[in-house]
């Protein structure tokens, strides 16, 4: 039981995966012009990863190490193609909002970085609430990000107008560098609160490593067809 | 001639890949310390976009839309585009040693680029991939993955060139690393408003 929560508070609080380890920044960058989107983006990225995290902790035993992140490239892609047909199915609203970047979910570094980091060394479970953690941590970055540029932006939230009419909206908020601005202090404040406690700032200060680092253990094209030789 | 080039100018400038529409924001915001660096990226990517824009269109046209299997497009792309990259880094080492040695570094880091898969799925959504005549699929895929990633060289360069200039700034404690690029990413992006004018 105490796994379990550790896990959630890991993903949510500890290695956010958007404030501390600075991962999957196209998403999060790109669909956060209002806070629904944010939240649609947020969940359904959740649920791919927990799917994945959970079939891939499955299969762990079964899929060889050599051609392990082709494996988990093919589980994640298939997941993230029944999760598109059914929001276009279902959900048509957010599916066209969205738009691309739900077939870019297959890139996003948060999912394959779990599979790797975690769920291809753990079980069933401690997978799944992994991926419960990481997504519920990314679907609230991307939230909290979304409602901030709504609210600078067009003066609402999820749609209510919270600011009165008096308030003349910055379009720039919803527009592309608004994005960048808003998660530019979000990001200072995070370092600003660990700086007074003391504490290291994120990881996102020395993002250079931690790029490489992802792409190159994790989600690099590398990885994917290791021939002997490379062992 | 004219519909080419308002495609090439409106992927590398208009809707530039990095600053408006989101794509390859890793690299971007992690490999742009320095301008060699950043080149070297950049034309790596400009090198994997092309071949590989050109690729997907071809399997797409032929495989996938002839058997009725397009919604699988995203899973093949994915895997022909990361096998790419690994013929692609083999073939360079072998018979191209000059160029591995400039590229070799990052080709690796490039399949997890967004931008690669974005450009092999926006020239399907876009219908560049299903255009009647053959020639002309071909050669508007290519022409939109090149100034997609010619876009991406830019903006990379330039970023590098502005950290480079920064580097020994008195920036608050705060502030300092992510943010400030981020911050800096910004500005460019209000920079690269001024573009949209030529539409």
């Amino acid at each position: 039981m105490g796994k379990i929560f550790e896990r959630l508070y890991n993903g949510i609080l500890k290695e956010n995966p958007t404030f501390v380890l600075i991962l999957g920044m196209c998403p999060t960058l790109a669909v956060t012009t209002s806070a629904i989107n944010g939240l649609g983006m947020g969940l359904t990225t959740m649920v791919v990863l927990i799917l994945s995290n959970m079939l891939i902790s499955m299969l762990r035993k079964i899929i060889p190490d050599g051609v392990r992140i082709p494996a988990f490239i093919v589980v994640i892609a298939s997941f993230v193609t029944v999760v598109e047909l059914l929001l276009e199915g279902y959900l048509p609203s957010l599916y066209k909002s969205l738009g691309l970047y739900i077939p870019l979910i297959v890139v996003n570094c948060i999912i394959l970085g779990r599979a790797e980091a975690y769920a291809s060394k753990n079980n069933v479970i401690l997978s799944l609430f992994d991926g419960l953690g990481m997504g519920l941590g990314f679907t609230i970055a991307l939230t909290l990000i979304g409602s901030i540029r709504e609210l600078l932006g067009t003066g609402a939230v999820f749609g209510y107008r919270v600011l009165p009419a008096a308030y003349e909206p910055l379009t720039i908020f919803i527009l592309a560098p608004g994005a960048f601005f808003v998660l530019a202090f979000l990001i200072a404040i995070m370092n600003a609160i660990n700086i007074k406690r003391g504490k290291p700032t994120g990881k996102g200060g020395n993002c250079d490593q931690l790029c490489a680092e992802c792409s190159n253990r994790s989600c690099a094209g590398r990885n994917l067809l290791v021939t002997k030789e490379d062992k | 001639m004219g519909n080419l080039l308002t495609i090439a100018i409106g992927s590398a400038f208009i809707s530039n890949v990095v600053l408006s529409q989101f794509l390859g924001i890793c690299p971007f915001l992690g490999v742009s310390k320095k301008v060699k660096t950043a080149l070297g990226m950049g034309s790596a990517v400009v090198f994997v976009i092309t071949l590989a824009s050109a690729v997907a269109t071809i399997i797409y046209r032929f495989v996938l839309a002839p058997l009725q299997i397009t919604y699988l497009q995203t899973i093949v792309f994915i895997l022909v585009i990361a096998a790419l990259v690994q013929f692609v880094e083999m073939f360079l080492k072998k018979s191209m040693k000059g160029l591995y040695q400039a590229l070799g570094v990052y080709l690796p880091l490039i399949t997890t680029n967004c931008a690669v898969l974005g450009v092999a799925l926006t020239n399907v959504q876009k219908g560049y991939a299903m255009e009647p005549a053959f020639s002309d699929a071909i050669l508007k895929s290519v022409v939109n993955g090149f100034a997609v990633a010619f876009g991406f060289l830019i903006s990379i360069t330039i970023m590098a060139g502005l950290r480079e200039s920064m580097e020994y700034n008195n920036i608050p404690k705060a502030l300092r690393g992510m943010p400030h690029v981020l911050l800096t990413a910004g500005l460019m992006a209000i920079a690269f408003f001024g573009f949209s004018g030529l539409k």
